[in-house]
């Protein structure tokens, strides 16, 4: 019963973007004054399309809970001997699964928008809606069509085949869907710019409507890419924290986009220019996640992440993304000479600044996709080529260092116009910190250019992202500025931690035998003994490495090397020893043919400092959101106070005569 | 930067985004079209067999070298170990090419003595010597990835052919027109 209900589900949902589509287009032929007749279902219909979406994934996940065999996506996926954990993680752990998940998020965040968002013109929300509903219609007609995941099997099976061990971590739990929800929630942000453009009504209402959405979905998105990246680095055990693969940029481009949008809106909302450049971005970032679903899903690029891939899938989510993109991106082109420029500016202002970082993000962005669909079109040409860091950390460099030093500066400029004269003390701080720390870092040794220029911006940065506060009441400024300073300071951590680990690594590969030690700078690694371990569905060979710090007291990591069974893979489980200066990375590999062990140890200083910074800027973000959310619940509730006593002195005052 | 007011007409560059999604769409819908090549040919298809020489996989049988390719006919290299599963699915396609006359020399890939000796018993022997290649060295320098793996090697002592893959009952035929070819 379980399938039946959750296909039923899904088909009802798809029934109910049909209705959403159109009573949202309906709504656009209101004529002033009075509602289309059709153009109420709008907003029920995404509602209850959420609730029955979210449904069909509740029984999705059910079936996998309970290991129901006669599921075909059950059966290739899971195992009865999974521990519980991983089989509910199982769910989206593969092609179906993961999805549904994003339909599921997609309906929910429709649901949210038709329920929560009532300050748009009715026209508007009626177009955002229909592009909502559209958007919906066209996974669900491709989970339906071609992915099914309530497949039944003829026969049920006797046993599941299992989960790619690599996916059996707890990193798994909560990467993609966070991701997911990332990327998804930018389909909201693609709906309402579709839905202004339409009706023209690009300004700074749609704009602080726009904002929490984005907001929200760069929140996660940051979220999920600093989860991922953790997981890669333990999971993976090459030492690595970020390997430029293809599936890694997918999710990265939408997150620069985001960050572009974010600062864009932002400026439309405050001072009610860029309307053009707003739009755009708002088609672009959604688009951004579309394209890394086709990339990661479509097969057409290899990846180091292993994920089922089917041409003719790829077919259909290439087919959707000409409907989507191409469709966004021609009514852009037709429409969007008719939205006017907004207010002018100079460019020594606040949003010079935005804009300039703007325009560095997006090169970033065009930098990482040429980058990543390069193989592609060297492919296409018979080459094969692949293309890694020696490309992508020299040339995102480029923009992103001018990026960052305007980013110390911008926040401390004013709006529309200012002197740089003005800002001359913090302008002046900043430079003697970057240069104080480039020269520190100069003297103290001979390290790569890049990490030591992005070890003197981190010093700078993490200066600056206060220097807006200054001369402030603290106890006075605002939720939202708080939450920009805690981003921006975030990012300057990490940065940090990422030219750190660049420039301070050190790393020591041994055969050693038992009781062998070796010195890694400060630190003697020891292996004191390898001996085999079990768990629930691998068998490992287990390392004990004492590492002591001088005179220290050793501490014990456990390196394994594992061996799951069903399926049949090697995982290497790395053992990390976490200081507040940095971390301790131990990996075994294979035992040499005189009995000796491999040994690999990297002592990565400030290492974590790059996802405790992830964790700053998404906390910096939620803090914008709550900023944003309680001005706008106040001066909602200052209008209502407003319209309350215009009414009540309509009633006092007599009619005056005509 | 600002440009000002409401402009009718077409703007150029409002084009762009949608021109450079076509020159995408356009290139991963031809991508998608084009078969995927799977696996890593050896490049050392054409050259001569390198020298090696490896040790008894197991009691049974003698060890391999590449001197034992010399002389008279062509024979098949057979790549494989006992850990594998397709080597059991080519397992009986192996034994038809033995039973037409056909000499298979093995490399067992990071394989133990009873393992080997065990597989061999359980799925046919259709070897006459196999070499144990613990650390894939000999593999590598054949230029192949995987296993199992199957290269022709003529009667003059070079790779001609090479068979990525399990042997399925249909490339039985094809292997025996390539040794054939490499007589």
């Amino acid at each position: 019963m379980i399938a039946e209900i959750g296909l039923a589900a899904l088909w009802l949902a798809a029934a109910l973007a049909v209705l959403q589509m159109i009573s949202g287009a309906a709504a656009l032929r209101s004529v002033d004054g009075s509602t289309h007749p059709l153009a109420i279902y709008a907003r029920p219909a995404a509602i209850v399309q959420a609730v029955l979406a979210v449904l069909a994934f509740l029984m999705l996940l059910r079936a996998f809970a309970i290991t129901d065999l006669s599921i075909k996506l059950v059966a290739t996926n899971s195992h009865s001997m999974k521990p519980m954990i991983y089989k509910l993680t199982g769910t989206w752990g593969n092609h179906e699964g993961s999805m549904l998940l994003w339909v599921g998020v997609l309906a929910l965040a429709g649901g949210l928008l038709a329920g929560l968002e009532k300050r748009l013109p009715e026209k508007t929300m009626g177009a955002t809606l229909a592009v909502q509903g559209f958007i919906a219609l066209g996974f669900y007609a491709f989970l339906l069509l071609s992915s099914n995941p309530f497949e039944r099997l003829p026969v049920p099976a006797a046993e599941g085949i299992g989960l790619n061990p690599l996916l059996q971590d707890i990193g798994l739990a909560i990467h993609p869907p966070t991701l997911y929800a990332g990327y998804v929630g930018l389909s909201v942000a693609f709906s309402l710019a579709m839905g202004a453009l339409l009706t023209r009504e690009v300004n700074p209402n749609f704009a602080r409507a726009m904002r929490p959405w984005v907001l929200g979905a760069w929140v996660l998105l940051t979220l999920g890419i600093t989860a991922g990246s953790y997981w890669a680095y333990y999971e993976l055990g090459w030492g690595g924290w970020w390997f430029w693969d293809p599936v890694e940029n997918a999710s990265l481009m939408p997150w620069l986009a985001a960050t572009a949008l974010m600062h864009s809106v932002s400026v439309l909302a405050a001072r009610d220019a860029l309307r053009t450049w707003t739009i755009m971005l708002g088609v672009l970032a959604f688009s951004m996640s579309m394209l890394g679903t086709f990339l990661v899903r479509s097969g057409v690029l290899t990846s180091v992440h292993a994920f089922a891939v089917d041409p003719e899938r790829g077919a259909f989510i290439l087919a959707l993304l000409l409907i989507y993109i191409g469709g966004a991106f021609t009514i852009f082109a037709l429409r969007a000479s008719a939205v006017s420029e907004g207010k002018r500016f100079a460019a020594v202002s606040r949003e010079g600044a935005l804009v300039f970082n703007n325009v560095m993000l997006s090169a970033i962005l065009a930098i990482v996709l040429l980058g990543t669909l390069y193989p592609l079109l060297a492919e296409a040409f018979d080459a094969r080529v692949s293309v890694g860091p020696p490309y992508f950390n020299p040339a995102s460099a480029i923009f992103a260092i001018p990026m960052f030093l305007v980013m110390a500066v911008g926040p401390l400029l004013r709006w529309k116009e200012d002197k740089p004269l003005r800002v001359q003390f913090e302008m002046l701080l900043i430079a003697a910190v970057l240069i104080a720390t480039l020269a520190i870092v100069a003297l103290a040794g001979d390290y790569p250019l890049l990490p030591v220029l992005g070890l003197g911006l981190a010093a700078a940065l993490g200066v600056a992202a206060f220097l807006p506060l200054r001369g402030r009441k603290l106890s006075r400024v605002p939720t939202a500025v708080w939450g920009m300073v805690l981003a921006h300071f975030g990012v300057a951590v990490s940065l940090l931690g990422m030219a750190s680990e660049g420039a301070f690594t050190e790393e020591r590969l041994a055969a050693v035998a038992p009781g062998d030690t070796v010195e890694m700078g400060d630190w003697l690694i020891t292996l004191e003994s390898v001996a085999p371990v079990a768990g629930p569905n691998w068998t490992a060979i287990e390392a004990r490495v004492a590492a002591r710090l001088g005179e220290g007291e050793a501490v014990t990591l456990t390196p394994q090397a594992r061996n799951f069974w069903s399926p049949a893979q090697a995982t290497s489980e790395s053992a990390l020893l976490t200081r507040w200066n940095g971390q301790l990375y131990a990996v075994i590999g294979a035992q040499t043919p005189d009995g000796r062990w491999q040994l690999r140890v990297w002592w990565k200083p400030f290492v974590t400092f790059i996802w405790y910074g992830g964790l700053l800027i998404a906390l910096g973000g939620v803090l914008a959101i709550i900023g944003r959310v309680q001005v706008d619940v106040k001066r909602r509730k200052a209008a209502e106070l407003g319209e309350e006593r215009r009414a009540d002195l309509a009633a006092l005052t007599p009619e005056p005569a005509e | 930067m600002s440009t000002a007011e409401t402009r009718s007409g077409l703007r150029l560059w409002l084009w762009i985004p949608l021109a450079l999604f076509a020159f995408f769409a356009g290139l991963a819908g031809y991508m998608l079209t084009q078969e995927k090549p799977e696996f890593v040919k050896s490049t050392m298809v054409g050259k001569p067999l390198p020298e090696f020489t490896l040790e008894p996989a197991f009691d049974g049988l003698p060890g391999a070298s590449s001197g034992d390719f010399e002389g008279g006919k062509p024979r098949l290299l057979n790549i494989w170990a006992s850990w594998c599963l397709p080597c059991i699915a080519e397992a009986p396609q192996l034994e038809a090419l033995k039973d037409e006359g056909v000499e298979i020399i093995g490399i067992a890939i990071r394989d133990r003595p009873e393992d080997v000796a065990r597989f061999l018993e359980r799925h046919g022997n259709p070897y006459t010597r196999i070499g144990a290649d613990a650390i894939s060295a000999v593999q590598l320098e054949l230029g192949s990835s995987g296993v199992p793996e199957t290269f022709v090697i003529g009667s003059d002592g070079t790779i001609r052919y090479q068979h990525i893959g399990d042997i399925r009952p249909e490339h039985v035929a094809l292997l025996k027109a390539e040794l054939e070819k490499a007589q």
